[in-house]
């Protein structure tokens, strides 16, 4: 996932055209989320996240903690995490869910972990088999331990605009989970459309509640593109103060829930908007879209980045 | 994100979650609570020009049978649609696609209360139009002389004047003109262009007596950033309420630059069925903005378009399968299923066809020769 910061100061609406420049610290691509559900080899993968360091890309999410029973396509978790070129000022954070996978990537040589929520109680029963309050309390363990190692802690909270078992979720949920992470220590709150369901009304109705919870600087908008609403959203987040985004190079990452949809937005066509609006990223376009043209073809699969479709001619 | 559960079973069914969660079927559904629109100052009502049958079907590969075509805008007619642009009145020898122009108009069946534009780029044409039953022309300028250069032969001021040939006579017979602005955001020869000169060729337009000026970015690379920029510049010269804008995709930036021009107040956007059209000037790219995703988005501001969403995804199903292709709206691939192709839609591409296909390759799509 990519995350780009307006530059400090410019949280209120967008900033002026011929603003821009300063140090945005930039948030990484989805390198764990796009290749989640493809058996990449693990040279493929160190190579991609090599390649993304190299784009300017401030945080670059490397790898999950998981149990290879449940997530075999993050099985080399701690190969990758120690053969990654690892720059100086850029990010490598990893998913943790519980205490042994926090453990086990610190061991790894981690120096950031995320866990994930959800804003719906089916969601969660389905996905870890017990209630929001039960996950908030595993999730409390390896908040203690981090902190205890002075780790950073992302907080992620699925379903913020819409669950495939639910339905409507509603805004006061998703503030209400987004309020008790951010209590635990989270740093940052991604809030995730997770199923790409969410328009603009209904993002700025979710970002009204979760503001009143959360302070904006502390937020992040993670949008799917299944219905192609990705970039209006993140235009509304954008509006509404949040500066920091999620995105996946070639927008890699189908939706489990709709077979043939699309899943994350595209980093190059979300970086393409944010030059056109005189945001600062930090971000080199063209570089990213070399990796996006390297990860798509170890993959054999083509780019679901329409910039890099229309291949820039301008 | 997260671990997902292979087994899905339980999941809500999309048809579900469609008709009760996000009002797809629904053509006036109410808004969400707190998404009121005009509280938000977005328009209340947003106005669909549905151009899939001529923009969209001119910039597919396949030529498509006069009876497909007919289907096609008979289905969109019984959407809600309140303007559906059928074809083009130009030479057959520049637009082999189109070339059906009259069987077409004559064998739709025309509903009340809805619009069925032509494009008319000169009076040849326009008269050819009337005949045929035509009763609403457009007419395309460009904000690019190389552009107009390249398409039509002649310079931005020359095409005007051929325009208001038109423009004069529809005024005789009481026949409204839409006025079509190409490269508001971008030229494939001269690459930006100035929101002064989109203003200026606007004006002209409106000035000999368009009703609705379409803002096109005809290659897809605005953002948000300079659709503002042009449409402050326009907005001095021509009224609001007479604003369109027609956003092409191929750079993915499409929902976001209609979300900016409507909440700048714009309330007419055209787009087209199942995303059809690529882009000539992009090999492989996409063009138009499905008029699924931009219904999808309206839904969900609360903005009332009129139009049937899962009736437009159905008219988009039937015409992808006619033209065995995949759909380009993300609305009717996450939520539709298609199934397998039926053999008898497929349309066979004959030499002949690729023969006259690459002819017109050659020519742009906007503009045409006059005989």
């Amino acid at each position: 996932m990519l995350s780009l910061s307006l530059p400090p100061g410019q949280h209120r609406g967008l900033p002026a055209e011929s603003e821009g420049g300063g140090g945005g610290a930039a948030r990484r691509a989805a390198e764990r989320e796009g290749t989640a559900g493809s058996v990449v080899p693990t040279p493929v993968k160190i190579r991609l996240i090599d390649m993304l360091s190299e784009t300017g890309l401030p945080v670059i999410e490397a790898t999950s903690f998981v149990s290879p029973r449940w997530v075999p396509q993050m099985a080399d978790h701690a190969e990758v995490m120690q053969g990654i070129n690892k720059l100086p000022g850029v990010s490598y954070p990893v998913l943790t869910p519980n205490l042994k996978g926090f453990q086990a990537a610190v061991a790894a040589g981690a120096k950031e972990v995320s866990i994930f929520g959800a804003a719906s109680e089916l969601f969660t029963k389905k996905n870890i088999n017990c209630s929001i309050e039960e996950s908030l309390e595993r999730f409390s363990e390896v908040m203690n331990a981090a902190r205890a190692a002075s780790i950073p802690v992302r907080g992620y909270v699925s379903c913020v605009l819409g669950c495939p078992y639910e339905g409507n979720i509603s805004a006061a949920k998703v503030a209400e989970v987004s309020k008790k992470m951010y209590s635990m220590g989270c740093y940052e709150i991604s809030l995730g459309d997770t199923i790409g369901i969410g328009t603009p009304g209904s993002m700025k109705e979710m970002l009204a509640a979760v503001m009143k919870e959360v302070p904006v600087g502390a937020l992040a908008v993670h949008c799917h593109d299944t219905y192609g609403q990705a970039l209006a959203n993140i235009l509304v987040a954008l509006q509404m103060g949040v500066s920091v985004v999620d995105a996946s190079v070639a927008g890699l990452g189908g939706c489990p829930y709709a077979q043939g949809a699309s899943g994350n937005v595209a980093t190059e066509d979300l970086v393409y908007m944010l030059n056109g609006l005189g945001i600062h990223t930090g971000v080199d376009l063209q570089k990213l879209m070399d990796t996006g043209t390297f990860i798509c073809n170890a993959l054999n699969r083509r780019t679901n980045s329409k910039v890099s479709q229309a291949a820039c001619r301008l | 994100m997260g671990t997902v559960p292979s087994a899905l079973k339980h999941c809500l069914s999309y048809q579900h979650l469609l008709k009760e969660q996000l009002w797809i079927g629904e053509p006036t559904a109410p808004p969400h609570p707190g998404q009121e629109s005009q509280a938000s100052g977005l328009p209340e009502y947003v106005k669909i020009v549905e151009v899939g049958p001529r923009d969209g079907l001119q910039n597919e590969k396949v030529i498509v049978p006069t009876d497909t075509k007919i289907e096609l805008i008979n289905r969109l007619s019984k959407t809600g649609l309140p303007a559906i642009e059928v074809t083009s009145f130009v030479s057959s020898k520049w637009v082999p696609q189109m070339a059906d122009h009259k069987e077409v108009m004559r064998g739709i069946e025309r509903h009340p209360g809805v619009q069925y534009p032509v494009l008319t780029p000169n009076l040849k044409g326009f008269h050819s139009a009337i005949a045929a039953g035509a009763t609403e022309v457009s007419v395309f300028g460009a904000a690019s002389e190389s552009f107009s250069k390249m398409n039509i032969n002649c310079s931005i001021e020359e095409s005007i004047e051929k325009f208001e040939e038109v423009a004069k006579s529809a005024r005789n017979m009481n026949i409204p003109v839409r006025g079509y602005v190409s490269c508001a955001l971008g030229c494939p020869y001269e690459g930006d262009i100035t929101p002064a000169k989109v203003a200026e060729v606007s004006k002209r337009l409106y000035s000999m007596g368009c009703y609705e000026i379409s803002l096109g970015d005809t290659i897809g690379v605005g953002t948000p950033g300079s659709m503002k920029r042009m449409l402050e510049a326009v907005m001095k010269e021509i009224p609001l309420s007479a604003l369109a804008v027609h956003c092409h995709d191929t750079y993915g930036q499409a929902l976001a630059n209609i979300l900016t021009a409507i909440q700048m107040g714009v309330a007419v956007v055209d787009s087209s069925v199942a995303g059809l059209g690529g882009c000539p000037y992009a090999k492989g790219a996409t063009g138009n903005v499905a008029t699924e995703d931009v219904i999808y988005m309206l839904n969900g501001l609360g903005i009332n378009t009129g139009v049937n969403l899962y009736t437009v995804m159905e008219a988009g199903n039937f015409i992808c399968t006619a033209l065995n292709k995949k759909t380009n709206s993300k609305v009717a691939q996450a939520s539709f299923n298609t199934g397998a192709v039926k053999k008898e839609f497929r349309i066979p591409e004959t030499r002949k066809m690729r023969g006259k296909k690459k002819k017109a390759e050659k020519v742009l799509f906007f503009f045409f020769l006059s005989k």
